[in-house]
């Protein structure tokens, strides 16, 4: 087996997969749904219900607030409550929609049947049918970045796609949301990668796997050979090494056809590839094929202590409380509470934290592990250095961030960083190496855009 | 830390089985007054709450000092090389991570200077039970720079043949506590390699330049000694293996490790050959500290997807 991986830096984080084999279930709905406006990369949306408005499962409830954006449906059936803030995953407060629920109507345009939908079936569906039907869903990236998919398949003029290569290495210690999705609707995914084809007009396309879900490989190489052996496209199960970050969108480029996306602005289609994760095949699959607006994910909810981690499928909008407590409830003693994994995942001060379209994980780290031990000295041992995936200086980075030097911080690439965590996993010395550089990037990025916006 | 204290472990009881109470007297005064320095300086002079001692890094620099030192030398030079190692070396700076130089080389080159008689005679293997008393001896190096003073090629079969050089169990032979048996520093670096502690860049490089830069010499003319003793010889592994490979003190990207290796071997044998000293490894080494700020703001690791400069 032909085993591939991105070329530099890169660790091999304790996998922690503890729910691998546990079947997905159904999330029982909440008694009060929280839709924050903010759910992707772009502008937020914008409410088109207001207090005491009726909503079934499936309607819209905010629009896209601009070109980069996406629409927000209600996950459930029930009244709107109001129109106010609430803490969501970043920590602050921001706009969010409150419905509370009442039974469990949904919008007669969803397909709510298990019957497969293949593509030869619709020859109604263009590629630019099936863009404007992904747009209209509110589809995003599943993985986490949640960038707004129908930006992905129409690329600026100066790039052109030769391929999309599907996400499914789940590089994430802990997260076994992907491996459920893909083991329980394989089919889909498949029909998922169709469309993302057709609809970005390309023929060519990759399925990236690491080698710890051998059986995953197994099935969708198994189903690929059966479904585009003999026809117009060209598909491909790639068996990747395990190594974090294989799941960053430029590692995995990298891996699978051995190109490097350059330095930003550059993103990966200017050098021919459209990623997409393998929850947003399938949604894309739902959007297109079922009519049904992105509202529901897979998540794993997941942790040491906790009495019985699982996956679910769940209703965006559902208090991290109660899937927690479905989980038999938050372990006793110290915890720390992250959406997404330990590497990447950002740490809540609140349950009530809603599911959103990019939470991945409910991930609970507990006792001694969700301590910080006490930073020593840098002693330059330039550990940083040698795992950095994006070949930077983290040890530099984070040292100029900690004094403010912007100017340098800029010409030593910082915007470049994908804050993976690697560095600050590796130090010997516990330095909050990403905390600095991440306050230097953001910094840096926000004086990019003055500048730009001034000329 | 400990790490690198396990990897001195072979050399370090090669030096006890070669120089016997001598060696064990000045290693354990040399370790002993580093970690003093170490925690008076922090306590009363720098007010930190927290010390550094539990690191290991102050036993390690006492280890590399007393490796680097005679076995018969008297205790208070030791102590004067240690405070300098630690004080001077070291804590001026602001303690661990911050000094430019290696502080265990900054010792060893304080006392050479201020003791150039004490620090210049070597005691000879075997004599275990000696101390201040042991009869001393020509170390290889010594013969290699009469060699090439008197301008006489015989003078080099003195020289131990290379086999005893490796093993350091040469009758006649003399040198540093810890340099003498170049096969335990190589156990060393096999561990260090092995636990990934160190990469190969910096000693493989080191030892790369003096052996074709010494070849090249020894057959341009032969009263330069043959590459193989040069490389043997002295306080090259030592200083290739576990001097120029402090974290604190070299290069953080490959590129500025080769660049530092190739610069301190390429420096060791220049003043071997034409300097004042003997020994030109310690000089080379804290010439090349001094540089790696220089090295590590210009040369930068190969970022991801930046396209190689077309020539």
């Amino acid at each position: 087996m032909n085993v591939r991986t991105f070329r530099i830096g890169g660790i091999h984080p304790e996998e922690n997969k503890l729910t691998h084999e546990v079947e997905t279930k159904v999330a029982a709905l909440p008694k009060q749904a929280i839709f924050p406006l903010s759910q992707h990369i772009g502008a937020p949306a914008k409410p088109v219900v207001a207090k005491g408005d009726k909503v079934k499962v499936g309607t819209m409830i905010a629009e896209a607030g601009g070109f980069v954006s996406a629409p927000i449906f209600s996950s459930v059936s029930g009244t709107v409550f109001k129109i106010d803030t609430a803490i969501d995953a970043t920590g602050y407060r921001k706009p969010v929609i409150i419905i509370n629920v009442e039974g469990d109507e949904w919008e007669e345009s969803i397909d709510r049947s298990d019957k497969l939908e293949t593509v030869e079936a619709h020859p109604e569906l263009t590629p630019e049918e099936i863009v404007n039907r992904i747009k209209d869903a509110g589809v995003v990236g599943m993985g986490g970045a949640c960038f707004p998919t129908f930006i992905k398949l129409t690329p600026p003029p100066t790039a052109k796609a030769e391929c999309v290569i599907i996400n499914a290495v789940e590089c994430e210690p802990y997260i076994t949301a992907d491996y459920r999705l893909m083991m329980e609707h394989a089919d889909e995914i498949l029909i998922g990668l169709e469309l993302l084809m057709k609809g970005a007009k390309v023929t060519t396309g990759y399925i990236g796997i690491e080698t710890n879900k051998p059986k995953a490989i197994e099935l969708l190489a198994q189903k690929c050979a059966e479904k585009f052996n003999g026809s117009a496209y060209q598909v491909e199960v790639v068996p990747l090494k395990q190594r974090y970050p294989q799941g960053g969108e430029k590692q995995l480029v990298d891996a699978v056809i051995r190109r490097q996306v350059p330095a930003p602005p550059a993103i990966p289609v200017n050098v021919g590839a459209i990623v997409q994760n393998v929850g947003t095949a399938f949604a894309v699959y739902e959007a297109v094929m079922k009519h049904k607006p992105l509202f529901e994910r897979y998540t794993t909810v997941t942790g040491k202590r906790l009495a019985n981690p699982g996956n679910f499928l769940v209703r965006m909008g559902t208090p991290m409380k109660d899937l927690i407590e479905a989980c038999g409830g938050m372990p006793e003693g110290d915890n720390k509470l992250l959406a997404g994994g330990p590497m990447m995942g950002k740490a809540l001060t609140s349950v009530e934290v809603p599911i959103c379209k990019g939470t991945n994980s409910v991930t609970i780290i507990s006792g001694d592990e969700a301590v910080r031990k006490e930073p020593q000295p840098c002693i330059r041992c330039a550990k940083c250095v040698s795992v950095c995936p994006m070949g930077l200086e983290p040890y530099l980075l984070a040292k100029l961030a900690a004094v403010q030097n912007w100017e340098r911080s800029e010409h030593e690439d910082v915007v470049s960083c994908i804050e993976c965590g690697s560095c600050q996993f590796t130090c010997p010395a516990h330095r909050p190496l990403l905390d600095n550089i991440r306050m230097g990037k953001s910094t840096v990025m926000g004086i990019i855009r003055s500048r730009a916006a001034k000329k | 830390m400990y790490g690198v204290i396990i990897a001195l472990l072979p050399a370090l009881l090669v030096s006890f089985y070669f120089f016997g109470i001598g060696s064990a007297i000045v290693c354990a005064t040399s370790v002993a007054a580093c970690v003093l320095f170490e925690w008076a300086i922090n306590k009363f002079m720098l007010k930190n709450e927290r010390t550094t001692i539990c690191d290991g890094s102050a036993v390690l620099t006492g280890l590399l000092l007393g490796f680097n030192l005679p076995s018969n030398l008297p205790i208070w030079i030791i102590i004067i090389g240690a405070l300098f190692a630690i004080g001077v070396g070291k804590m001026t700076f602001g303690g661990l991570g911050n000094n430019l130089f290696n502080p265990a080389l900054v010792g060893r080159a304080a006392l050479l200077v201020a003791f150039p008689a004490q620090m210049t005679t070597w005691p000879k293997v075997g004599q275990l039970t000696s101390y201040l008393d042991a009869e001393t001896g020509a170390t290889p190096l010594a013969i290699m720079k009469e060699a090439i003073k008197s301008g006489d090629a015989s003078v080099l079969d003195k020289l131990p043949d290379s086999m005893s050089l490796f093993l350091g169990n040469h009758p006649d032979g003399a040198g540093a506590m810890g340099e003498i048996c170049a096969l335990a520093l190589l156990l060393g670096l096999a561990y260090m390699l092995w636990k990934k502690i160190i990469t190969w860049h910096i000693p493989v490089s080191i030892i790369c330049t003096v052996f074709v830069f010494a070849g090249l010499m020894h057959l341009a003319n032969p009263i330069y000694a043959d590459p193989v003793s040069v490389i043997l010889s002295g306080g090259l592994m030592l200083g290739a293996i576990f001097m120029a490979t402090d974290y604190v003190t070299s290069p953080m990207t490959p590129k500025g490790q080769l660049i530092y290796g190739v610069a301190i071997g390429f420096l060791t044998v220049v003043i071997r050959n034409w300097g004042a000293y003997p020994e030109g490894m310690s000089f080379a080494i804290l010439i090349m500290n001094a540089f790696t700020p220089l090295i590590n703001t210009y040369v930068k690791p190969k970022r991801f997807g930046e396209v190689p400069a077309k020539k």
